[in-house]
């Protein structure tokens, strides 16, 4: 350590640089991944998995299995029909939701290729595995639901393939926000109506291709059934929502569980589920009284842990002749895959608000269909919702200023909310706090350089360069902070949005912080004991951020939806500020002066006027002791505090990226990627630029790359990291980032979210920089991932590179969502 | 079940393994160096990355019986006398790792390139970390740790850092 952090007392922590406390056991191997841990007598599970989309069980013949060395017992969704639990939704987004019933492991049906039929358990993983061959099923095929808008016109009348036959339908729910409606806005028809006579009128049909999520670290489950509770270590986002769901559907007393999420390798919303796999782990450890372990594979995690996005878009934009939104319409399909996952079909619906995104649209609908097919089901992925609504509302301003011949910040910024109209109330309803979207934007555009690189780009065109550039903007924002409990409840959402903390006075003068947000590489033991060392003016080293275990955080809403620092946060600041409240009296008793004449600084509490004081370790020791405390005070100045945020919150931003597209060959090159977020008061910011640089490159990735794709029988068949391409080192660039700051109102430490702010922002980045390096050869859209194959052929078909040839053509009557 | 000899981390060891058991599941299982992680089944990640005998490897793609009679390095092993290794320390200097699963993967192998190519261009170190698959940092401060790492880069961000820190142990 440097000498400048032996002194803390004297050094704000917020706004520094702090190298991580994580770090120095991750740098080192000292880590406790759930796959490290071994018990005595521990047994490994191995699972049997569907190769069919979907089929009938006919039989299960698991004598082979079973005589296997090593081979303790093999089970079927049969035998653990009554133990196993469910996996649940928690967000049914309308009443009548069609949700099928979800066993860890089905007894008679398979509805994706990759579900659970039967468990090997044995001594060790490779006999599992290896028994798990042995393991003889028969199936019967059902004709599989699998093209999105296939299934979603498939009814038990017209023949169509039916993911469930016995619901009669592919449609689970349907949602719809109307601003005429709500009374936040006009009559969006009507805008559209008008448009058509004099003004602007843009019909385009996006696709959000299948993502997977992919963390690093494969999921990983170990239960250990002896003693009183029943200890469950999963590789989770959410070890207080997995307790909970284990005791509501498996019957076992919550008190009697405890979930610890260990070290966890990334998550990116992957990690936020109730697992098949966790409940059947649960179920066998029950069974057999004894702990197992079940680690997936690359390949099976790929196949089974749920996917994301995978939409198709149908948007019409209405604006007036000069460029003026008056109008926008959203009609989504959303596939749910074979099952309503934990948020389900609330993913959709969290992006429900942002369409409108910065800009000031007097009408807005917004509809959605979700439906289910024969493959792996979809939830939360880095963003969940938000970076759907931004792609179309971004890649729309684009068109429009295309249509317009006008430059494509000129047309944002003729419709964006002025820094001087915030607080901002929506035409989705929301109010947004805070922003300054003129300052990020020319931040941003003095970084980029974007007069230069314009210029260039004519230069290219003028010349007949085979390698043209492009430049693509996104000005984003995102709501953030997953949410005001209020809202979630008239959303339907099954759970609360608040968070949990407490602030422990150790006797030596350590701090114990507890928080109910679970990290899984976002860096809350350093940004967490930043906030805390500042409010309660102890040293940075001394507070210790425990977290990720129901035993020793009781109650907590675990980390999704870039929530940690904005909630999370929050509730920290108010614990501390708790304790020093608690510990006031006791400073004043043991000083002898009147509460009111105590200040309290940089740790210490003083008698004004006086050099006299005592640290608040000091009164922590004082308490603990409680030989002279003042009548009526209890000892201890330990405190708790759980907040429930009063709004979402609402980070921006304006990225800038320059493309260069090879003509001839397809092929794109990043040449230069600017961004300037404004994330409000930054508490540490060599976290944040981690965080903006891993978000990029993942929405990158959306843009370039990744895809999830399935062959005509519902085969996964991106389902190896050779065949699902994430990026690598060689694929990338470095980015120029920076911050512009609008703090937030909404909590004390005008902090905003950026966990999720790259993803969401860069994909349209990039995309409308591809399109905008070879829109003079009449391609005005590229279907994701822009592979050097989509954009050759847009190029060379003078139009779309992908599938959006009707895309005039509505796919979504709305009398017959609503039916 | 075939004996073995080698050297992992500086201490002599001997065990019968299954001939097809690979070197990652003998160094985790066996030996239990969990340091050393499996991200994936088809050697694409690098996450399992250790040196033989000084090179770096996909311990996932080699057999334990391969190993025998050489010498294995680990993330474990290259700490020295409580002083972190170089390429550890500009890790946590420039902030290469988030939820840290690739990264003891990551240091071994960028430790190799270096002793490739002390001195290498952003590409050449893009290019030489082309196997190891990172999901949280978007390779860009990893890029930077290799750079401070090699003394191209003088400070990675805002204070003045790169003090080499004692590996306390707890
Ligand atoms: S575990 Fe992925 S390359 Fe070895
Ligand atoms: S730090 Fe998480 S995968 Fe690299």
């Amino acid at each position: 350590m440097t000498a400048v952090e032996a002194q803390p007392m004297d050094t704000k922590e917020i706004g520094r640089d702090r190298r991580r406390k994580e770090d120095a056991r991750l740098i080192t191997g000292r880590t406790r991944w759930t796959d490290n841990l071994q018990l005595n007598g521990m047994l490994h599970l191995a699972m049997v998995r569907s190769p069919f989309a979907h089929a009938r069980i006919t039989t299960i013949d698991t004598r082979a299995a079973e005589e296997a060395t090593g081979v303790v017992a093999v089970l079927t969704g049969e035998d653990l029909a009554d133990t196993q639990g469910a996996c649940i939704n928690a967000w049914a987004i309308t009443t009548d939701q069609v949700t099928p019933a979800h066993p860890p492991m089905p007894v008679d049906r398979v509805a994706f290729a990759g579900e659970t039929v039967a468990v090997v358990v044995a001594r060790s993983a490779a006999e599992a595995r290896d028994a798990a061959e042995l393991v003889e099923i028969d199936y019967d095929e059902l004709p599989a639901a699998l093209d999105l808008k296939e299934a979603a016109a498939a009814s038990a009348e017209n023949g169509g393939a039916l993911a469930h036959p016995d619901l009669g339908t592919n449609k689970s729910a349907f949602w719809r926000f109307d601003s005429a409606e709500a009374g936040t806005g006009g009559d969006v028809d009507e805008a559209i109506a008008q448009a058509r006579e004099d003004g602007v009128v843009l019909e385009r049909e996006y696709r959000q291709q299948r993502l997977i999520p992919a963390f690093m670290e494969p999921r990983s489950v170990v239960v250990d059934p002896t003693g009183e509770q029943i200890t469950v270590w999963s590789a989770t986002q959410i070890p207080h929502i997995l307790r909970f769901a284990l005791a509501a559907t498996t019957g076992v007393p919550e008190s009697k569980i405890r979930v610890i999420a260990p070290d966890v390798g990334g998550g990116f919303g992957g990690k936020l589920q109730q697992t098949p796999e966790e409940m059947i782990a649960f179920a066998v450890a029950r069974r057999l009284g004894k702990p197992v372990k079940y680690t997936e594979t690359r390949s099976e995690s790929l196949l089974s842990a749920h996917h994301g996005r995978d939409q198709w878009q149908k948007l019409t934009l209405a604006a007036t002749k000069d460029g003026h939104v008056t109008g926008l319409k959203v009609e989504l399909l959303a596939d749910l895959g074979a099952y309503v996952a934990l948020v389900g079909g609330g993913v959709p619906v969290l992006g429900a608000f942002m369409f409108n995104a910065i800009y000031k649209f007097p009408a807005y609908q917004f509809n959605c269909q979700t439906v289910l097919t024969n493959k792996t089901w979809t939830d939360a992925y880095r963003g969940a919702g938000r970076p759907e609504a931004t792609y179309a509302v971004e890649r729309l301003m684009d068109e429009l200023a295309a249509e317009l011949g006008k430059d494509p910040l000129e047309v944002r910024e003729m419709n964006w909310i002025k820094h001087e109209e915030f607080p901002f109330t929506t035409v989705a309803g929301l109010e947004y706090d805070s922003g300054n979207y003129e300052a990020a934007t020319a931040r941003a555009k003095e970084l980029f350089g974007y007069d230069d690189l314009r210029a260039e780009q004519k230069r290219r065109r003028d010349s007949g360069d085979p390698v043209q550039l492009g430049i693509g903007v996104s000005t984003f924002t995102e709501m953030c902070g997953l949410a005001p409990s209020r809202v979630l409840g008239q959303l339907n959402y099954g759970a609360g949005g608040w968070e949990a903390a407490s602030v422990r006075m150790l006797p030596t003068g350590k701090v114990e912080v507890i928080t109910g947000a679970s990290a899984h590489g976002q860096g809350h033991e350093t940004a967490f004991s930043q906030i805390v060392a500042d409010r309660l003016g102890v040293p940075f080293e001394d507070v210790e951020i425990l977290h990720g275990d129901t035993q020793v955080v009781p109650r907590g809403m675990d980390t999704y939806g870039s929530r940690s620092l904005v909630v999370g946060g929050e509730a920290l600041v108010r614990a501390a500020d708790k304790v020093i409240e608690k510990a006031k009296p006791i400073a004043a008793h043991l000083l002898e002066a009147s509460i009111d004449d105590l200040e309290f600084k940089n740790g210490r509490f003083g008698v004004r006027g006086t050099d006299q004081g005592l640290a608040i370790g000091e009164i922590a020791t004082a308490s603990f002791a409680a030989h002279n405390l003042p009548d009526g005070v209890e000892p201890g100045i330990d405190a708790d505090a759980t907040y429930d945020p009063v709004n979402f919150n609402f980070p921006h931003g304006t990225h800038l990226c320059a493309m260069e597209v090879d003509t001839e060959t397809g092929e794109t090159r990043m040449r230069k990627y600017t961004c300037v977020d404004d994330i409000g008061v930054i508490i540490n910011p060599l976290i944040v630029s981690g965080q903006v640089h891993g978000g990029l490159v993942q929405g990158i990735a959306q843009a370039l790359w990744e895809e999830a794709v399935y062959d005509d029988s519902g085969t996964l068949v991106s389902g190896t990291f050779t065949d699902y391409l994430l990026p690598t080192a060689a694929d990338t660039i470095s980015f120029d980032i920076d911050h512009t700051s609008s703090p937030s109102t909404t909590n004390s430490l005008g902090t905003k979210g950026v966990g999720e702010a790259g993803t969401i922002a860069s994909t349209p980045a990039v995309v409308n920089a591809v399109v905008d390096a070879v829109r003079h050869l009449g391609v005005d859209d590229i279907q994701m991932p822009c592979t050097p194959e989509r954009v050759w052929k847009a190029i060379n078909t003078a139009g779309s590179g992908g599938e959006t040839v009707d895309a005039a053509v509505p796919h979504l009557s709305t009398e017959e969502g609503q039916a | 079940m075939t004996r073995i000899n080698l050297t992992v981390d500086g201490m002599k060891v001997s065990d019968d393994v299954e001939p097809r058991m690979l070197l990652v599941q003998y160094l985790r299982e066996k030996l239990g160096k969990t340091g050393t992680v499996v991200g994936c089944d088809t050697s694409n990640c690098g996450a399992c990355t250790v040196h033989l005998d000084g090179e770096s490897v996909k311990s996932c793609n080699v057999l334990a019986v391969q190993a025998d009679g050489h010498d294995v390095t680990t993330i474990e092993g290259l700490a020295k006398d409580g002083r972190l290794h170089p390429v550890q320390e500009a890790f946590r200097e420039c902030h290469g790792l988030q939820c840290g699963f690739c990264t003891p993967g990551m240091i071994m192998q960028s430790i190799d390139l270096l002793n490739h190519n002390p001195q290498p261009s952003e590409q050449e170190i893009r290019v030489g970390l082309e196997g190891n698959l990172c999901r949280c940092t978007g390779y860009h401060n990893i890029v930077r740790a290799v750079q401070y790492a090699s003394g191209q880069l003088v400070a990675a961000a805002g204070e003045a850092g790169g003090v080499a820190e004692e590996v306390t142990p707890a």
